[in-house]
């Protein structure tokens, strides 16, 4: 008889966190409240018990479906969630609505992926051809004259009925799939590296490239070009695809920036943000300081993080409206959700929130390694490396580390594409680790 | 492909903690540059949410509050001063769409509360916790309303200034700049460019926004004889009882400079005089002389004893107090070789002052040669009405031997009582003054200045008043009278018979 260690069923141990994600949740609410009407009001509690309530039936799902995966998965990304949904609601309390009405559209989604695939998930690799057909349409569905709408020059979104849909979000999830399914089978032959199997690579790299001409969106095409590189690299441990992929999509972006006005104009913003002197601003056709025209959002961006110092202003108690009530960001929501957290929050509750995207990528990636076939390691190391590199690209921006690019903050920012997209990518990981966990 | 993974898990996290790096760049080393940006509304909009401290003269009265307004869920503090007006320029204003100006912008670390006094940042950081509202210390000015108001009736329709102190402490009992302004008007545009006009009480000087007291740089005339004669007492070539042959003019570079010059005293000779005759009748040939001997060098040495070529360290930006001096195209001119010292002794030439500046000239002869650290506050209290700094008097300067202070104290006096200042005279007080009318280049229009103190025995009162452009009218004729009231008011009671 060895000595028996105390272990927690996984399921009741996510109960727990998602408790505490309960009661945080209606803290940031109520000081929300506080800090706007100076009251706390059951209606702030309503909310908080609304959105535990949700996660709550995404837990009984999991409990049900697969009781043996990560426990922490779920928690934190409720926490991020819940920390979206409370600056989004203190923000504009019309849209917090919105938002809550899509977490039920996931989460039923979520539900519908587990019970659908608990039993075994791999019977997607044999549709793995569906995926990437499916991927490239959902990709182009933004395009189609009627269809498609062009927000801020990209045009990357689509109207079904009242709902406007970004079909990227889904897109991205559908290539990882296709990805994993397609090395899983094609990684010994890639991995000799002979040009002749460089095919795909160069058919995707070409893709890519379309998208980013067609839709004018340096930032979809960077994730999807880095999701591509990374799951190849999983697949084949050949780095010098990987060399060789950057390099191709250096020149890639070169041309771009050569050929195409919108991509340069955004390097030019990230570059020079500041000008002293007027330059020339299309939007008006005046002459303009670049903080005052093209450079606008970014630099009041900037300005809005800057504010919040190492505590931050509270919640509640950033300055987002002149003294005349004017949003003094625009997109504050969805592209700048993450310069209203930074004033608010401050650095602690910046850097608190990205190290909890930090953890969910370190359990993702736990569980790639955990898992025992190639088309599990590959989809988990996907869906995971997705969800970092994409709010890498989108916050990197706003920090100006990168040029600024219109992606969403996953979990965190407003966008209802986004919110489901990701549930999918949460039960994806779920059903990998549940597998991983079980044979073990 | 564990191997990989793990390399790919490593990337991931170094480009999330390179997020990480990149937000504590921006919220700790470039959060203060882009604090100072001026397209950072943020910032401005921040300061409006602090409940900024009042302004109060030395009586209680109320000079700056806030109206709370709400807008768009939050609590803004516009500003609003009751008084309307009331030393416009030297209380300034801060407003959303113009900045801050005089005291309002000097004083904005103590009135926001942001000021590095560890009782302060205490307080802020208890309303910070508390998310209350931050509020900001209280300023009580020396300021007394009664005689400021004096000043400023008086001076009404013309173009000029008073300053006021207490010579023994610094404490500045008056500051007055006509035209003013209402700061409530600043705001709007069409209030801003009416305050922005040429005052048509003087066509072609500066605006109302202007602060004429630390700003406005006239030529001192007559009173510089002040400066002069310590030049030439702390010297000790001279006594006041050296004696002089007033020819009724001085010979400069082979040149007559003639006596007329000077419109008060009269054109002709006095003959056989000494010093205090000579200060006493403001005799232009008399200093003319004494500057020539002097040389340049000395009497703007002593000027610099005084104050002059530096900016009096008074609780107004410091962008906007001018250092008074020998000027040549805009800009203090330092080479004494280039200046004429027969007409710099009787404060014409190249040079301008303040009247603040004259003022502590006045304030350095009453309180025996030191001059004191004008100040405008008394204290600064906390929101509670505790005080967090009471002001004390410091010395800043020391202009001339307390021998040279009271022997020109003794040639003020007599000004007053027989000679070109007989109109500051009030009954039961010795006044001691010195008039200036100084040439300002056009026909019989000049700068009319008076400077004071009383009692002389015992000063608690000093200033100087300067009426600008003034139409024929002389320093003994125009200010003297003005600078009697501002005295009488704050004289105490006991004093004034």
């Amino acid at each position: 008889m060895g000595a028996r260690t105390l272990t927690i069923n996984p399921r009741n141990r996510e109960l727990f966190y998602l408790a505490a994600v309960g009661v945080l949740t209606g803290l940031g609410f109520a000081s929300v409240y506080i800090a706007r009407q100076s009251l706390v009001s059951w209606g702030s509690l309503g909310y908080a018990l609304f959105f535990f309530a949700l996660y709550l039936v995404a837990h009984l799902v999991a409990r049900f479906t697969v009781p043996e995966s990560d426990p922490y998965l779920l928690p934190m990304a409720g926490l991020l969630t819940a920390v979206g949904v409370t600056e989004i609601y203190r923000l504009g309390p019309s849209d917090a609505f919105k938002q809550g009405l899509w977490i039920v559209i996931g989460v039923a989604l979520f539900a519908v992926a587990l019970f659908g695939l608990a039993r075994d998930y791999r019977v997607l690799e044999n549709y793995k051809y569906l995926f990437g057909i499916g991927a490239i349409a959902l990709l182009f569905l933004p395009q189609l004259p009627g269809l498609g709408e062009s927000v801020n020059g990209a045009r990357l979104w689509v109207h079904v009925g009242a709902f406007q849909v970004q079909p990227g979000e889904f897109s991205k999830i559908f290539l990882i799939v296709f990805l994993a399914g397609y090395l899983r089978e094609k990684r010994e032959v890639l991995a000799q590296g002979r040009l002749k199997d460089m095919g795909p690579l160069l058919v995707i790299w070409g893709g890519c490239m379309l998208v980013l001409v067609s839709s004018n969106d340096l930032g979809s095409a960077l994730l999807y070009y880095g999701i591509f590189l990374s799951m190849l690299y999983v697949a084949t441990a050949r780095l010098s695809f990987v060399v060789v992929g950057i390099a191709l999509f250096i020149a890639g972006g070169a041309g771009a920036y050569e050929k195409i006005p919108h991509v340069r104009e955004r390097v030019v913003i990230w570059l020079h943000p500041w000008t002293t002197t007027k330059v020339y601003c299309a939007q008006t056709g005046t002459m303009a300081l670049r903080q005052d025209c093209d450079s606008y959002q970014l630099v009041k961006s900037l300005y809005s993080i800057a504010n919040g110092g190492f505590g931050g202003a509270g919640l509640g108690k950033g300055t987002f409206t002149t003294t005349s009530g004017h949003q003094l960001i625009p997109e504050i929501n969805s592209d700048f959700i993450y310069s209203a957290l930074a004033q608010e929050l401050g650095l602690i509750g910046a850097a608190a929130l990205l190290l909890v995207m930090m953890l969910f990528v370190a359990r993702g990636m736990k569980i790639a390694l955990q898992a025992d076939d190639g088309f599990s390691k590959l989809l988990a190391a996907g869906l995971t490396f997705g969800f970092a590199l994409q709010t890498f690209i989108i916050v990197g921006g706003v920090l100006r580390l990168i040029p600024l690019t219109g992606i969403t903050f996953p979990f965190v920012a407003y966008g209802g594409s986004s919110v489901v997209a990701n549930f999918l990518l949460l039960a994806g990981l779920l059903l990998v680790s549940n597998r991983a966990n079980v044979r073990e | 492909m564990n191997r990989q993974i793990s390399h790919l898990a490593i990337v991931a996290l170094l480009l999330l903690a390179a997020l990480i790096v990149a937000t504590t760049y921006w919220q700790s080393w470039a959060a203060p540059g882009l604090a100072a940006k001026q397209d950072n509304a943020i910032q401005r909009v921040a300061q409006f949410r602090i409940k900024r401290g009042k302004i109060l003269a030395s009586n209680g009265m109320v000079l700056a509050t806030n109206r709370a307004v709400k807008s768009g869920g939050q609590t803004l503090y516009l500003r609003r001063y009751p008084s309307n007006g009331l030393a416009s320029q030297t209380i300034g204003y801060s407003t959303q769409g113009r900045s801050r100006a005089g005291i309002e912008e000097e004083e904005n670390g103590y009135l926001t509360a942001t000021d590095a006094n560890l009782g302060t940042i205490w307080n802020k950081l208890l309303d910070t916790a508390k998310g209350t509202t931050i509020t900001g210390n209280n300023l009580v000015l020396n300021l007394k309303v009664n005689a400021q108001k004096i000043a400023e009736n008086d001076l009404k329709g013309k173009c000029g200034a008073a300053v006021v102190l207490n010579p023994k402490t610094g404490q500045v009992y008056v500051m007055a700049s006509e035209p003013g302004y209402n700061p409530n008007d600043i705001e709007s545009n069409k209030g801003y460019a009416q305050i922005l006009k040429s005052p048509s009480a003087c066509p072609g000087s500066s605006s109302a926004l202007y602060n004429r007291a630390i700003q406005g740089l006239y030529p001192p005339g007559s009173t510089f004889k002040t400066v002069t004669a310590a030049a030439a007492l702390d010297d000790g070539v001279y006594t006041p009882n050296s004696m002089f042959d007033d020819k009724g003019y001085c010979t400069e570079y082979g040149k007559e400079v003639s006596n007329a010059l000077n419109p008060e005293g009269s054109a002709e000779a006095y003959g056989e005089v000494n010093m205090i005759q000579a200060y006493e009748h403001s005799i232009n040939a008399v200093f003319c002389d004494i500057g020539m001997k002097l040389g340049a060098k000395k009497v703007i040495d002593k000027a610099k004893d005084f104050g002059f070529y530096s900016q009096p360290p008074i609780e107004l930006p410091s962008s906007t107090i001018a250092p008074s001096g020998e000027y040549l195209n805009h800009k203090l001119l330092n080479n004494t070789g280039l200046m004429d010292p027969g007409r710099l002794a009787f404060g014409q030439d190249k040079l301008i002052t303040t009247p603040l500046q004259m003022a502590l000239v006045a304030a350095a002869v009453a309180n025996k040669g030191t001059i004191m650290v004008p100040h405008l506050i008394k204290k600064v209290t906390s929101p509670s009405g505790g005080t967090i700094v009471n002001i004390k008097p410091k010395v800043w300067k020391h202009a001339m031997k307390p021998s040279t202070a009271a022997a020109l104290n003794t040639m003020m006096q007599a000004v007053v009582t027989g000679g070109t200042g007989t109109s500051a005279q009030i009954p039961g007080v010795k006044v001691a003054g010195k008039t200036g009318t100084a040439e300002t280049g056009v026909g019989r229009i000049y700068d009319a200045w008076f400077i004071f103190f009383a009692p002389a025995d015992n000063p608690v009162v000093a200033g100087a008043v300067v009426v600008e452009h003034s139409d024929n009218g002389f320093g003994g004729s125009v200010s003297a009278p003005i600078a009697k009231q501002l005295m009488q008011a704050i004289l105490p009671p006991a004093s004034k018979h």
